[in-house]
């Protein structure tokens, strides 16, 4: 199975098939600095339908920016791009991809069936609200994959917990599941301390997570 | 100016404002790859001041104001801030990215302390430099540029806290068209009017004469420059008042002129909203004009920024 590139505003996205299936696609969200795995491992071997992986912009097999400019909610278009592709998914989120996943679910609620946050680099971002203002640099991005600037700009992202419980609120209410996000991780910055104490969110070990939303209609 | 396409003589004539003069210089300046266009006025050795404009605007929307702080005695240097006016489409815009940029336009300049003027996100962009980089300026004049509770129109992913369904679906489906979208094409007086939607107080022909500066000609018509993949407003983490209490932080004194009448772009700070938060040695100022303060009121505006940095 290739690798399928999609186009980003300016930016070609890398989304890698990582096994075929029946059913509702899971897409793969990695972390920071990250890149897509090259084949299915753990538990989300067991996954019904197909997966997929996705390379953030900057990442993998994904064109880099070059002149910085990285948010989470431009990550947030990336997901996008790729569930207009392939349709209806579940999300599997590590670290800055699980703060993706809770935007992207908010965001789309119909699109996101079922989100599960992940241990991973890049989870706490620049925490809770901003520091002393710093203007960010990197060693010349050029081609590097992962893009110096992304791993600069998206470690220093403020990311408020009232912020994020407005994309779970959004998921509550439009998405029409019972339990939109799965909180699946051990750490937990301020964000995802106040996300999980939102109706709609349970704790979940990651098995137990997939069986849930492998069984949603 | 060269165009691609003749200009009809109605054409030519709106290039002509009263008392606008184009940039005496232009040059660019690379930020991390990307080119920024610096377009200056006034004489190359005088002392320099640095001017930067609001979200979708351009350096030449300096082309009333900048000759009279250049008249003052000063080096007025601006620039487009990248995917505005002249200057590359980037792959990613950021409040972040727009800093930097700054930072590599002031570099070009030199290192020794200098005023700075900023209009509306300008004016924020230029707080944040002042916050980060404090040895880089030795004063500080901000045109509409303080959010306060109203979300700037003009500021993208960085002041909004706004959460709607339709906002989110909205931005979304913008990137999800921005690849393949290109400017709508328009007459010289279409894209005049379109943008006089936005800015409602300012005359036809300053409109006219700032479609000649920001959108070129092609075979379907004139279109606008800035990167279609902008689209005002947005939505973010960021919040209005992390801005107003740093305020009183800035070590260089802050000369705040704000506007007292509505108009779509205006951010609606008032001189009571500013005043418990003004840095030492500064003073808010308003004048009876919408957002564009600087366009309406030039001459007032550029001799109370000569009294500021005297």
């Amino acid at each position: 199975m290739s690798v399928v590139h999609l186009q980003h505003a300016k930016v070609s996205l890398a989304l890698h098939p990582l096994s075929e299936g029946d059913g509702r696609p899971l897409l793969l969200l990695h972390g920071l600095g990250e890149r897509s795995p090259k084949a299915l491992a753990g538990p989300v071997a067991g996954w019904p339908g197909p997966v997929h992986a996705l390379d953030f912009t900057g990442h993998g097999e994904s064109s880099p920016s070059g002149s910085g400019g990285y948010t989470a909610e431009v990550l947030m278009g990336d997901v996008d791009t790729a569930l207009a592709h392939l349709g209806p998914c579940t999300l599997l989120g590590r670290g800055l991809g699980a703060y993706v996943a809770v935007l992207i679910a908010g965001a789309r609620p119909t699109q996101v069936r079922g989100a599960l946050l992940c241990d991973g680099i890049g989870l706490a971002g620049g925490g809770p609200v901003p520091g002393s203002p710093r203007v960010i640099f990197a060693d010349s991005g050029g081609n590097a994959s992962p893009d110096p600037f992304a791993l600069a700009e998206l470690s220093q992202d403020v990311r408020p917990p009232d912020y994020a419980t407005a994309f779970i609120r959004q998921a509550n209410e439009l998405s029409g599941l019972d339990r939109p996000v799965s909180v699946c991780c051990v750490e937990r910055p301020a964000w995802l301390e106040a996300v999980v104490k939102e109706p709609g969110v349970v704790e979940a070990n990651v098995e137990e997570a997939l069986r849930g939303y492998a069984a949603l209609a | 100016m060269s165009h691609p396409i003749d200009l009809s003589p109605e054409e030519e004539a709106a290039g002509h404002f009263s008392g606008a003069e184009a940039p005496t210089r232009r040059r660019s300046v690379q930020s991390h790859g990307l080119r920024l266009v610096v377009s200056e006025w006034g004489d190359e050795a005088a002392p320099p001041l640095l001017l930067a404009h609001g979200g979708f605007d351009f350096s030449r929307t300096f082309d009333r104001f900048a000759p009279l702080l250049a008249r003052g005695g000063f080096r007025v240097v601006s620039w487009d801030q990248r995917g505005h006016g002249d200057s590359d489409h980037a792959p990613l815009y950021s409040w972040d990215a727009d800093v930097r940029d700054l930072l590599a336009v002031m570099d070009s300049i030199g290192a020794a302390p200098i005023p700075v003027i900023g209009h509306s996100k300008g004016g924020s962009i230029l707080t944040h430099l002042i916050q980060a980089c404090p040895h880089r300026v030795s004063h500080f004049v901000n045109i509409d540029g303080i959010p306060f509770q109203k979300t700037p129109p003009d500021v993208q992913d960085h002041e909004r806290t706004k959460l709607l369904a339709r906002e989110l679906s909205g931005w979304l489906d913008h990137r999800a068209a921005a690849a393949t979208k290109v400017r709508r094409p328009g007459s010289l007086d279409e894209l005049a009017r379109r943008r006089g939607r936005m800015n409602p107080r300012l005359s036809l022909d300053w409109l006219r004469y700032l479609v000649r500066a920001g959108a070129r000609k092609d075979p379907g018509g004139w279109r606008w420059k800035i990167d279609p993949a902008l689209r005002p407003g947005g939505f973010g983490p960021w919040r209005a008042n992390w801005t107003l209490g740093r305020l009183a932080s800035l070590p260089v004194p802050m000369l705040a002129i704000l506007a007292r009448e509505e108009e779509p772009m205006g951010w609606e700070t008032t001189e009571a909203d500013v005043a418990p938060f003004l840095p030492a040695r500064s003073r808010a100022v308003s004048f009876e004009t919408g957002h564009f303060i600087h366009i309406e009121k030039p001459a007032e505006v550029a001799a109370l920024v000569l009294e500021h940095l005297s």
